[in-house]
């Protein structure tokens, strides 16, 4: 296994001089982090790629017919089926291949939101994975149906207000945690898996090159900052992604043949929760004094979380 | 021993499938199980362990994922199938439209199976009949040869650069599906010849010439591409007939969008598909040996629907029962009478329609029962108020 750190990739200056896969142009809001790890993770591969979108803000803001963003083949089938569509394109290559009716050497991605892969599609991922196809999916996280208006999803955190779990008088917004997508994606043995966040550019793309050389599935969660969804300023994203790593909500990891590495553990420097609380109107009611006790149980859980991964990490 | 060389062998409608599916040798196959499709994906994914064929198999975990990958697939460029049933049909119904919208060539057997609730395994055509405004080709046959000759030509079909649609050719569940006939195969080499070749025109995989597949389309071009998708299903009342003609040299057969059976000079018809278009034409050999005017006609394309060999078929007709094996709940009879009826509408001396609906849920359409149709009608032709009893139930217990 190599260290991803190690994993060498072009500096800013030569990446600046890499040919853009998603042209400028598209609408996609100002700020919007997926935008921004869409094409991070496009440019840590000099091969060819093919990409498949399931449904959501990604797909629906840069394909508006007559017009297309992507300068790479790109596929939307519909919402829960980015992983089962890019299955059969990725078998008719191999197929190719097989038959030597093709040299090339195309990797195959996949982007879905939380939506279209904690729920609606997690059931064609997870049988894409347990049948080894060689792609990487790539769930940019905003935590909630953003496309369709800010709706609850099992990957809201708790505590969160969405259009579907307001913020009420009875209850104060999401009170169910979100779903540790990474254990279950996990539990598939797959080769690689990593969670990642778009303000540490240099850690997402090495896993994103890390994943694109895995034969076999390889997945990648990270962290997409939603301007409207999360309310919040529309030149914070990179600021408020750090901010979830810094605070531990987010903590940067990987699990490669089953090893867990943590890429990134700010100890006894980690920031309490309540700046990340603080940083999104989502999590505003959260402040009101009748509420404390959920920021404490937030804290909690993040905590619980962390000190799992170390203990996961050091595992010989 | 016997010198008589048999050119048929012993297949089930499933097993014929399969063995068209040999021939094509798809690319990529996607299986999902459901009874009674099983017995095609069981005969053909033997082919794929054997060697038989080089199709990679993706073994989905389900018939919405069947479809997705199947789509995805032959987006990217190469022939593909999946097969199903009823159930997942229905599961697949929100791919089942995006395929035929996207204009891609796939191909898919569906042996017809009631859909639940409640469950049931037998045929009846609700599954495909829910289908029947999704854009695709529907083909309905009527024996495991008409299966396995259907196969091949919708390949052909599917890929024409006129239509680029997709293609469903049903069979009868269990009937067709697991009962063994007969089939003339023809050889390997003449049938991949007629296949020939599929070159895509754009695809997914040409990454020299990148193309967005399934953008957002809004209110200034989806009713523009809806509208080319309409023609396109229209073209196969051209080109379905020249394809026949080719495939005719290897089969000698000349299949058409319908098949008449005794209708020159009948004055009682029934109209059917499928499997009980066999059943109904024992009982038009029967009943013309007693010196009635009877006839039949199979549909054997119901999409695009053969509007103008309906109104030249029934033309001289004085009564027609039209059998549907399916309900359409609330509406005034089956798809399928009303397709016919309202082709009849602009004839002034046209024959009188009625509706029978039947076999729902696998119960069986029987010699005894055709015959009780014509009796029916033949009552029903001098009768002015037959249009008080349209829809009828063709054994039903109240």
């Amino acid at each position: 296994m190599v260290d991803t750190k190690e994993i060498k990739i072009k500096n800013l200056k030569e990446l600046s001089k890499q040919k853009e896969r998603l042209a400028p142009g598209h609408r996609m809001c100002p700020g919007c982090g997926a935008a921004i790890i869409a094409r991070m993770i496009m440019h840590s591969t000099e091969n060819e790629i093919v990409v498949a979108n399931a449904t959501g803000c990604l797909e629906v803001s840069t394909t508006i017919y007559p017009y297309t963003s992507w300068r790479v083949p790109w596929i939307h089938n519909a919402f829960e089926n980015a992983a089962a569509t890019l299955s059969g394109v990725e078998t008719a290559f191999r197929s190719l291949k097989k038959k030597n009716k093709t040299k090339k050497d195309i990797k195959f991605l996949a982007f879905g939101g939380d939506g279209g892969t904690y729920d609606i599609g997690l059931q064609s991922l997870s049988a894409a994975l347990e049948r080894g196809h060689d792609f990487v999916y790539v769930c940019y996280d905003n935590e909630a149906y953003m496309n369709t208006g800010i709706q609850r999803s099992s990957a809201t955190p708790y505590g969160a207000s969405t259009k579907t779990d307001p913020a009420g008088k009875v209850r104060p917004g999401k009170l169910e945690f979100k779903k540790d997508l990474m254990e279950v994606v996990a539990g598939h043995g797959i080769p690689y898996l990593a969670q990642a966040s778009p303000h540490n550019w240099a850690d997402l793309m090495k896993k994103a090159k890390k994943a694109f050389e895995t034969p076999g599935p390889a997945f990648l969660l990270v962290l997409s900052p939603c301007i409207p969804g999360w309310g919040m300023p529309n030149n914070k994203t990179i600021e408020i992604a750090k901010l979830a790593v810094d605070t531990n909500f987010w903590p940067l990891y990987e699990i490669e043949k089953g090893k867990y590495t943590l890429n990134y553990d700010p100890k006894d420097k980690a920031k309490p929760i309540i700046e990340w609380l603080k940083s999104q109107n989502r999590f505003k009611h959260l402040l009101l004094p009748k509420n404390s006790s959920m920021i404490q149980t937030i804290q909690d859980h993040a905590d619980k979380k962390m000190n799992y991964l170390r203990m996961r990490a050091n595992e010989k | 021993m016997s010198k008589t060389k048999i050119d048929r062998t012993p297949l089930s409608g499933a097993e014929s499938v399969a063995q068209a599916m040999r021939q094509i040798n798809p690319e990529v196959v996607a299986a999902y199980p459901i009874t009674p499709q099983t017995g095609i994906m069981h005969a053909f994914t033997a082919f794929v362990n054997d060697g038989d064929v080089d199709t990679e198999m993706i073994r989905v975990e389900s018939e919405h994922s069947a479809m997705s990958a199947t789509l995805g697939a032959s987006a990217a460029g190469v022939r593909a199938i999946t097969a199903t049933s009823s159930n997942g049909l229905a599961l697949m119904h929100e791919i089942v439209y995006i395929a035929a919208s996207t204009r891609l060539p796939i191909v898919m057997p569906v042996v017809n199976r009631a859909l639940s609730g409640p469950i049931n395994i037998h045929c009846d055509h609700s599954d495909t009949m829910a289908e029947r405004d999704s854009g695709w080709v529907q083909i309905y046959c009527e024996n495991n040869q008409e299966a396995y000759e259907m196969t091949l030509l919708a390949i052909r079909l599917a890929e024409h650069k006129d239509i680029l649609l997709p293609v469903m050719v049903c069979q009868d569940g269990f009937i067709t599906s697991h009962g063994v006939e007969g089939v003339k195969l023809y050889k390997d080499s003449i049938v991949k010849k007629f296949l020939g070749k599929y070159k895509p025109k754009h695809p997914l995989l040409d990454t020299k010439n990148p193309i967005t597949i399934g953008p957002l389309d809004f209110y200034d071009y989806y009713f523009e591409h809806k509208r080319q998708q309409s023609e396109a299903i229209h073209n196969v009342r051209k080109v379905f007939p020249k394809l026949v003609k080719e495939f005719k040299k290897i089969s000698g057969k000349d299949y058409g969008f319908i098949e008449s059976y005794m209708m020159d000079d009948a004055k009682e018809a029934i109209v059917v598909m499928s499997s009980s278009a066999g059943t109904t034409k024992e009982v038009v050999d029967r009943l013309r040996k007693e010196g009635r005017k009877v006839g039949m006609v199979k549909i054997r394309m119901f999409r695009p629907f053969p509007i103008s060999e309906i109104k030249e078929v029934l033309k001289g007709v004085d009564i027609v029962a039209v059998l549907d094996r399916v309900e359409s709940f609330g509406a005034v009879g089956g798809p399928l009478f009303n397709e016919i009826r309202s082709s009849l509408y602009d004839y002034n001396n046209k024959p009188k329609i009625v509706n029978y609906v039947f076999g729902l849920g696998g119960r069986s359409y029987t010699p005894e029962l055709g015959r009780q149709v014509f009796d029916e009608i033949s009552k029903d032709k001098n009768s002015k108020d037959y249009e008080h009893n349209l829809v009828r139930y063709l054994v039903v217990r109240n």
